[in-house]
Parts: C-alpha cells; sequence; structure tokens
C-alpha cells in the first residue's frame, strides 16, 4: 500500500438544479437521492411515515372534538398551575416546550462539532439533549400524574367532553415514547462519539459496520422529529 | 503512515460534502424558536379568542415546523428530489382533514337529531 496508483474517477453526469434536477433525480434506472446516504434516506422516510401516524392522531382528536355534543375542557385552565397565589395558565406546557426547544438547539449544535470531528464537544451536547429530554418526560410525568388525580381518565373527566381524556393520554402518551427512545438511542450514539468509535473506525456490536459522524446527523434528524410533532400537538392541543 | 494521510485527505472530502455552517446559525434559530414559542403563549395568557387567535397560532405553528425542518434538519441544503419525497406526502393528510370534517359534521347532526339535547 506505499504506492497506490492514482486513478481519476470518470466524470459523473452533470446534475442540474432546480425542477430539472428533480425530474432527473427520479427518472430512470439510478439512484434517486443522490447525496444522501442510505442511512439518512431511511431515517426520513421512516420520519415520514411517523409523521402519518402523528397525523392520524390529531385527525382522530379533530374528529372526536368536532362531533362532541357536551362542551370540549377548556386546555388553558385544565393545564394551569397554582403558582404564587394564582392560577398561571398553561405554564407547565410552555416550559415543557422550551425544554425541548433548547434541546433541539443544542442537538443542532451536536451534528455541526460532530461533522467537525469534535468528539468531547459532540458528546457532551448530545448528553445534554439527552438530559433536556429526560426532563420532558419527567414533566410529562408529573402532568400525567396531576391530571390523574384530579379524576381524569381516557372514559370520563370532570369538566366536559370525555374523549379529552382518551385524546390527551394517547397522543402525549406516544409522544413521550418517541421522547424516551430518542434519550436512549441519544445515550447509546453519545457512548459511541465519546469513546472514539469514529475515529478510530471500530465495528459496531451489532452490525460489524464501521461508523462515521453521520449517525450524529441521524440521531438528530429523529429528535428534531420529535420537537417537530411537539410544535404540532402544542398549537393543536393545548392551545386550540 | 500514506494510507491514514490518504484517510485524512477522503475524510477532509467527506466533510466537504456536508454543509458546515456557523454555531451562529444555529443559535439565531434556536433563539427565533424561542421568541416563536413565547407570541404563542402569549396568545394564551391574554386570552385572544375566536378566528385572530387560530390565525395567529397557525402562523406561529408553521414558522417554528419550517425553521425546525428547514435549518434544525438541513432539509434546506438538500436536492429537491428528497424535499419532494419528504415534503409533499403530508400535505395529502389535509385531504384527509377535509374528509374528516365533513364526517365530523354528520356525527353531531345525527347525535343532536337521534340523542336530542343541542349543545
Amino acid at each position: 500500500m506505499h504506492e497506490s496508483a492514482k486513478t481519476t474517477p470518470s466524470p459523473t453526469l452533470p446534475r442540474p438544479s432546480g425542477l430539472s434536477g428533480f425530474a432527473s433525480d427520479w427518472a430512470s434506472d439510478q439512484r434517486t437521492f443522490k447525496n444522501v446516504s442510505w442511512g439518512k434516506a431511511m431515517m426520513w422516510i421512516f420520519l415520514l411515515s411517523d409523521t402519518f401516524i402523528f397525523g392520524c392522531f390529531l385527525l382522530a382528536y379533530m374528529t372526536a372534538r368536532m362531533s362532541t355534543t357536551v362542551p370540549w375542557p377548556n386546555p388553558s385552565e385544565v393545564f394551569a398551575l397554582h403558582i404564587g397565589g394564582q392560577d398561571v395558565p398553561l405554564i407547565l406546557i410552555a416550559i415543557m416546550t422550551f425544554v425541548l426547544i433548547s434541546s433541539s438547539g443544542t442537538m443542532a449544535m451536536a451534528v455541526n462539532y460532530g461533522y467537525r470531528r469534535d468528539r468531547r464537544k459532540t458528546a457532551a451536547l448530545m448528553l445534554l439533549t439527552a438530559l433536556f429530554g429526560a426532563t420532558f418526560v419527567g414533566m410529562q410525568a408529573f402532568e400525567w400524574t396531576k391530571l390523574i388525580s384530579e379524576g381524569v381518565r381516557p372514559w370520563e373527566n370532570p369538566w366536559g367532553a370525555p374523549q379529552f381524556g382518551s385524546t390527551f393520554f394517547m397522543i402525549t402518551g406516544f409522544h413521550g415514547t418517541h421522547v424516551t427512545i430518542g434519550v436512549i438511542f441519544l445515550l447509546i450514539i453519545a457512548r459511541k462519539v465519546w469513546r472514539g468509535d469514529f475515529d478510530t473506525e471500530r465495528r459496531g456490536f451489532f452490525t460489524s459496520r464501521k461508523g462515521n459522524y453521520e449517525i450524529v446527523e441521524i440521531t438528530g434528524l429523529y429528535w428534531h422529529f420529535v420537537d417537530l410533532v411537539w410544535v404540532f400537538i402544542f398549537a393543536f392541543f393545548y392551545l386550540w | 503512515m500514506a494510507q491514514s494521510a490518504a484517510h485524512s485527505a477522503q475524510t477532509a472530502v467527506h466533510a466537504q460534502e456536508h454543509q458546515q455552517h456557523p454555531i451562529k446559525l444555529y443559535l439565531a434559530v434556536w433563539g427565533l424558536l424561542f421568541v416563536l414559542s413565547f407570541f404563542s403563549y402569549l396568545v394564551d395568557y391574554f386570552h385572544v379568542q375566536g378566528y385572530l387567535r387560530w390565525t395567529l397560532i397557525l402562523i406561529f405553528m408553521v414558522l417554528k415546523a419550517g425553521l425546525i425542518v428547514a435549518i434544525f434538519m438541513h432539509m434546506a441544503w438538500e436536492r429537491l428530489a428528497l424535499i419532494y419525497a419528504i415534503i409533499l406526502p403530508p400535505v395529502m393528510i389535509l385531504v384527509f382533514v377535509a374528509l374528516m370534517v365533513s364526517e365530523a359534521h354528520y356525527t353531531l347532526l345525527t347525535r343532536l337529531t337521534f340523542f336530542g339535547a343541542a349543545p
């Protein structure tokens, strides 16, 4: 391997941009996503399928809320916290939103440092992201406990339409599960980054393949998606 | 040794394929998301009601979602082939929304007709 012959790759076909690029990428017998690895493309396609899952949940919620003859409980009052002698509307949900957005910010920076091959900063930022995520799940557990102690059940609640409980538990429960899985995913990848797996090209335990820093971006895609879903839940369930 | 040099050259090329953006960009988007979330919280805090409320909520929601997908998820720098593959299918959910709105109206109508008591 001392003297390796220099080879020049054959010139690739021109890649037009814009709409004609879209047409030529999808046309004929070729790889569609030119500059995206299979890992990233598959994560995007998984997220697309997840979009439909959450889309259907929110649709079910919309249908239930629109078709009920009993008034819907006012989320502003239901999710108010009693702080300093007065009810502050939605305050816990607002804090949860800020926590999740902060975790997205640290994740975006982790991806950036990952591509700079700065393994310490990448791992530290991923751990911080996981910490924010765990905080979010903790606050959600607090919220669930509070509502359950107030008598909210999937089949009834003290304030109005009984469907409120079932949609609330289903939507936030599924989202919380996604956050929890994301935290586990983050911890696993952060450990690999910290150990230097992607610098020494250590082979993966399960796949026996060499990883690279792109996995940080793929993890990031999943994490940002969790934040994205929360944006929609916050708007439609808590604010509407 | 030559191998590692070739390797580092290769990784340098590899790194160039992923656009490097300054950290400042992410901090700016982070700040913007904070501001937008704060505004949507204020909508509830000041009890804005009716169409103004729904319009404001939707505007802030779409802006936030757009920022996350475009900047944080790097969609703004992908090729159209991927952008359309991911962004267009969810738009079809809107058709489903239209179907379910009409279905919900029908359910409400039958409930009011056959189970009496108006809301």
